[in-house]
């Protein structure tokens, strides 16, 4: 890097070449006045705040903007230049009004605290704006009377979030931020990420839930991982009286995932912390079985003493009755990795079984199989970061914008900046399908077929990476005799893709740079989830799109910690970092490190232990965290399973729909009200440190499993979460070198990180895969389970929308969400919609051969001829009542994205 | 409508420097700019609709509604400036009943403002439609309106 020296204040100081003067002065600890800058957003030069005297310029010049050249002298507050700034600021003040006494941003409004430092005279003026208050949506208040018109919120709309609401409308002293034609934002397309309130310097962008519930110097700040999605994001949780009254992301050093960036539900959706409904004490059934309501009221509450003992005593009895076997846990991908670990360590070390698992089952486990055997290792293969680097993006199965806000930004801007050919295969119209280079279409289920189809013509057209394959792979042979069949025109038939998009989708993926293949549940939840996951691997190992920085097969994971929970050994074939249950070495191992022998032989997996208790042989289950009574496939069946079971113990934040099915309900703690790890997506582990005291009689997770263990007479006590993390790094080979304080420096480790000097690994597969060589494995494409006929015409598929999360018990109860998505519906297309003579908006009734919701239409070319749409979330019109409980045969995962439906209307 | 407004976004590119002139085409096409043309200009033009919107309400000569059949123009250019220029708007406004770029609702009145018409000898001064009626008082400005509505009436008996 090249030196420069400028003179700074009459200092001579050496910068690089390239710096801006703004940068020069901070890195020299002065600090210059900034309004319209923000280092994640380009620089525009607006406000002029940040000028300089320059010499031998004849003006000043803004700081922000420009570089400073070698031999420059530079005063960042001469006369001249407060006296520039002053003017400034009291032009600011003509329109702006003066009432910082009651204003939510005092104390962090850069406008007051700079018309403070430069003694700014506020009550010249009188000719003020005289705007209306927005207050009209449930996220965010706008008031445009103390807007500076420093441009942030609409650079932040569109470079951040690439939604583009805002932009200046007309002139003068009339100049506004303005949506188009002013429309309120809920017609617009914001999305109420809140990236503009972020960064807006004053108070006219602020939210709802905050106003009167403190000021900003009377806040504690922690720096904590948000409890929703797998992007992992991070903020500040600002409490006041022991209550959340915000996330703040505006510390973006911190947030390495990121930056100031949230999505709808991080930032506005933390409400369910403080929920009426939060469990406050452990309860028990007071009524016989026989008399049961399924509500709340069937049970009275009893102390930790009597409640705890008691579900000792009962798991007790069933093990000594009828054996480890009738006993199961499900653990869950929202608690922590340590929770997770001390879960399954209790259910194999105490209850003396393997039949433990989490709801991966139903979303990824068919990832977790089928990357395994491709590569060895069932993760994503690379970082969020470097999707931005990608020359082309395939994303498929996943409607990324609303599953993974975070990640769907990276895509956003790898088009944008990086010139990123993207390519969507989906059912239906989602919206990365607008800035797509190509948007196909398939019939849902039919994955493994274009997935052929695209490596039949990348074979066909010699577009293979084949010094790849010869050295890093085997197994092509094979691969190549299948595909060979699967001609576009032959997919054309089978998917609906037309051959020549089929074509030049795969000339794109194959002949870029550095492709990067992306899918989430769309993949993995059908009867042939492994099968297109392995087809995934097939099609990234073929062009050699794996293996280096911004290539690889990224399965989006959903849960906050959904990767830690599969990572620590909350499923029935392993123990913590993937190590086999079946292997007796690793069997020996921890029956030294837990003191007790251990069982060798695979357990039970979430729907076959639903099913196990439907036939009465699993008698004992123990729920952490987890709703299956909205998230399961095939609820009716579900439901009857649970009912069935001797003893239910549920320990939950909320009396979810499954809590009311429990014998015994406990009531657990929230993630602001804990400390620990959750891992997302990308395999980084990152802190979730305590921002506030549990109220009620709330007792941390992994103290109430270690208080039942001790009662059936197994001894286990940690001090904390950070002392659990200790036991799993030195039983953990892939978090061997994972500690709490090495998270805190380096922002998050991403595993494999096997010792306390390894840096992690942001990509996977570099010289070499996981378990040596790559793995083609030769699949062939099978119609999904259930197949449309004429009685049951539509096809269903399920999905989650950006405003709420899994089975909404939190999403739920956070007001701004529920306030502006209060209820399910189901998307039917316009073709669909004038065919059943169903207008928008009105109830429906929709019926599989398994049960029947009655819910409202939406109809939408988002969604495509005879599919349908439904998001899971509802309760009241529960999706799950529909689908199909068919499993995939090796990852037991059920086929929720297809199922046969007929829709009629409500009363006709 | 989008029949009309294809035909004018195909003489132009497909670039967001031919955005001011497709907005001067389209409202010459429709007499104003319809909402229902903003998305459609948007695509074609590559930029977000709150950019057209941004643009469009940039610059003065754009407007969201037809224009009445009596389209009046107000100076506010200095020389009328000085001479009450302000007092006749006000005035103008508060009769008709609407803001400056509006429409009446029975479709009679438009209202704009120009900065100078180059009459300055007479300000203050307001045209409506193309006439120029100069020495304006704010009585005489209201009574002048009131006869365009009433030359109206007489016409379409
Ligand atoms: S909330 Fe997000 S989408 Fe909406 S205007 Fe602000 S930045 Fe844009
Ligand atoms: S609303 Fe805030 S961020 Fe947007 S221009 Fe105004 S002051 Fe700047
Ligand atoms: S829900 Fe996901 S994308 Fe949204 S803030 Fe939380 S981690 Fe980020
Ligand atoms: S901060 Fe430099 S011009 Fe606004
Ligand atoms: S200023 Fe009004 S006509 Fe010139």
């Amino acid at each position: 890097m090249e030196k420069i020296t400028v003179t700074l204040n009459g200092k001579k100081v050496k910068a690089e070449k390239g710096m801006t003067i703004l940068e020069i002065a901070e890195q020299q600890g002065i600090r210059l006045p900034t309004l319209c800058h923000s280092e994640v957003l380009e620089p525009t030069a607006a406000c002029r705040m940040c000028v300089v005297e320059v010499e031998g310029a004849r003006a000043l010049v803004p700081a922000c903007v420009n570089q400073a050249g070698d031999g420059m002298k530079i005063k960042t507050h001469s006369d001249k230049v407060v006296r520039a700034r002053r003017v400034f600021l009291e032009l600011l003040w003509s329109a702006h009004p003066n009432d910082c006494t009651v204003c939510e941003k005092s104390g962090a409004c850069d406008l007051q605290e700079y018309s403070y430092e430069y003694g700014v005279d506020v009550s010249k003026y009188q000719d003020k704006y005289q705007y209306t208050v927005d207050g009209s949506n449930p996220y965010y208040v706008r008031d445009y009377n103390k807007c500076i018109l420093c441009g942030k919120c609409i650079r932040a709309c569109d470079e951040i979030q690439g939604n583009n609401v805002l932009d200046f409308a007309n002139r003068g002293f009339d100049a506004m931020v303005s949506t188009p034609f002013k429309l309120p934002l809920e017609e617009s397309n914001c999305v109420f990420c809140g990236n503009c309130v972020a960064l807006c310097p004053t108070g006219a962008l602020m939210e709802k839930e905050r106003y009167g519930k403190g000021r900003e110097w009377e806040f504690e700040r922690t720096h904590t991982t948000c409890p929703y999605c797998g992007c992992g994001c991070t903020f500040d949780l600002c409490v006041k009286d022991n209550k959340i009254v915000k996330a703040d992301s505006t510390d973006f050093k911190n947030n390495p995932v990121n930056k100031t960036a949230l999505c709808v539900k991080g930032r506005f959706g933390l409400g369910f912390v403080h929920s009426e409904d939060r469990l406050d004490y452990p309860l028990m059934l007071k009524v016989p079985r026989e008399e049961r309501t399924y509500t709340l009221k069937d049970y009275k509450k009893v102390s930790w003493k009597k409640a705890l003992d008691y579900v000792a005593e009962r798991l007790s009895q069933i093990k000594s009755e009828h054996g480890p076997g009738a006993l199961g846990g499900f653990s869950s991908a929202r608690t922590t990795n340590e929770e997770n670990y001390v879960f399954q360590k209790f259910v194999r070390a105490v209850l003396g079984t393997n039949n433990v698992d989490h709801c991966a089952r139903l979303c990824h486990s068919s990832t977790v199989a089928g990357l395994a055997k491709a590569f060895g290792s069932g993760a994503m293969t690379n970082s969020i970061g470097e999707l931005k680097d990608c020359d082309c993006i395939l994303v498929t199965g996943s409607n990324t914008t609303a599953t993974h806000p975070i990640i769907s930004l990276e895509i956003k801007k790898a088009v944008r900046n990086n010139n990123c050919k993207l390519i969507v295969v989906e059912p239906r119209n989602i919206d990365l399908c607008a800035i797509s280079t190509l948007a196909l279409h398939q019939r849902p289920g039919t994955d493994v077929a274009w997935l052929n189809g695209m490596m039949n013509v990348i074979i066909a057209e010699g577009l293979q990476n084949q010094e790849f394959i010869d050295e890093r792979c085997e197994g092509y042979e094979e691969l190549k005799k299948t595909v060979a069949a699967y001609t576009p025109e032959k997919v054309e038939e089978i998917t609906g893709i037309p051959a020549d998009s089929l074509r030049e989708a795969a000339r794109i993926y194959a002949t870029s740079e550095k492709s990067s293949l992306i899918y989430s549940m769309g993949i993995t939840q059908h009867t042939s989830g492994t099968d297109n996951v392995l087809s995934t691997a097939n099609l990234a190992m073929l062009c050699g799109q794996i293996g280096r920085p911004s290539t690889g097969v990224n399965p989006l994971r959903g849960q906050n910690n959904v990767q830690g929970a599969c990572d620590l050994g909350a499923l029935p074939n392993v123990y913590s970092g993937y190590q086999p249950v079946t292997n007796p070495d690793i069997q020996k191992k921890f029956e030294e490190a837990w003191g007790v022998p251990l069982d060798p032989n695979i357990g039970l997996t979430v729907t076959l232990m639903i099913e196990a208790a439907s036939e009465g042989k699993l008698k004992g289950l123990y729920i952490m965290g987890e709703n299956p009574m909205v998230t399961d496939p095939d609820l009716n069946h579900a439901e009857e399973a649970l009912k069935k079971l001797d003893f239910l113990v549920v320990q939950d934040i909320f009396p979810t729909e499954t809590a009311v099915l429990a014998d015994v309900i406990l009531p657990g703690v929230s993630f602001a009200e804990k400390t620990g790890t959750f891992t997302n997506t990308e395999r980084r582990v990152q802190l979730v440190r305590q921002a506030i005291e549990p109220e009620g009689q709330r007792k941390q997770d992994y103290a109430i499993i270690c208080e039942v263990a001790k009662r059936m007479g197994y001894k286990m006590r940690y001090s904390s979460q950070e002392a659990i993390m200790r036991e799993i790094a030195a039983l953990t080979p892939s978090y061997g070198g994972i500690t709490y304080k090495r998270i805190a420096e380096t922002g998050g480790l991403a595993w494999p990180c096997p010792d306390k000097k390894h840096p992690g690994t942001p990509y996977l597969h570099k010289d070499k895969f996981a378990r040596g060589k790559g793995l083609f494995s030769a699949v062939d494409y099978r119609d999904p389970a259930e197949m449309t006929d004429d009685e049951y015409p539509v096809i269903l598929t399920t999905g989650r929308i950006l405003e709420h999360y899994h089975s909404g018990s939190m999403s739920r109860r956070s007001r701004p969400l529920d306030e502006h998505v209060p209820s399910g519906w189901v998307e039917i297309s316009p073709k669909l919609a004038a065919e059943l003579g169903v207008a928008d908006g009105e109830m429906v009734n929709v019926a599989s051969r398994r049960g029947a919701i009655t819910t409202k239409a939406r109809v939408t070319d988002k969604v495509i001829n005879n599919i349908v749409f439904i998001p899971f979330h509802f309760a009241e019109a529960a999706a799950n009542r529909l689908t199909n409980g068919a499993l995939d045969p090796v990852a037991r995962i059920p086929e929720y994205k297809v199922c046969a439906v007929k829709i009629s209307k409500n009363g006709g | 409508m989008q029949e009309r407004l294809e035909k004018v976004l195909g003489e132009y590119g497909r670039s967001p420097a031919d955005l001011i002139p497709i907005l001067q085409h389209v409202q010459d096409e429709f007499g104003y700019l319809p909402q229902e043309t903003m998305d459609g200009i948007a695509a074609h033009a590559g930029v977000p609709k709150s950019k057209v919107y941004g643009v469009a309400t940039f610059y003065t000569m754009f407007r969201f509604e037809p224009l009445g059949r009596n389209h009046v123009c107000v100076c506010r250019g200095t020389a009328c400036h000085v001479r009450g220029a302000d007092q006749i708007l006000e005035h103008v406004q508060r009769h008709l009943g609407i803001e400056e770029g509006e429409t009446t609702e029975d479709g009679e009145f438009s209202l704009e403002t120009v900065a100078c018409i180059g009459c300055c000898a007479l300000a203050p001064v307001m045209t409506v439609n193309q006439e120029v009626h100069g020495r304006l008082k704010p009585k005489t400005a209201t009574r002048t309106l009131k006869k365009y509505a009433t030359a109206d009436k007489e016409e379409g008996q």
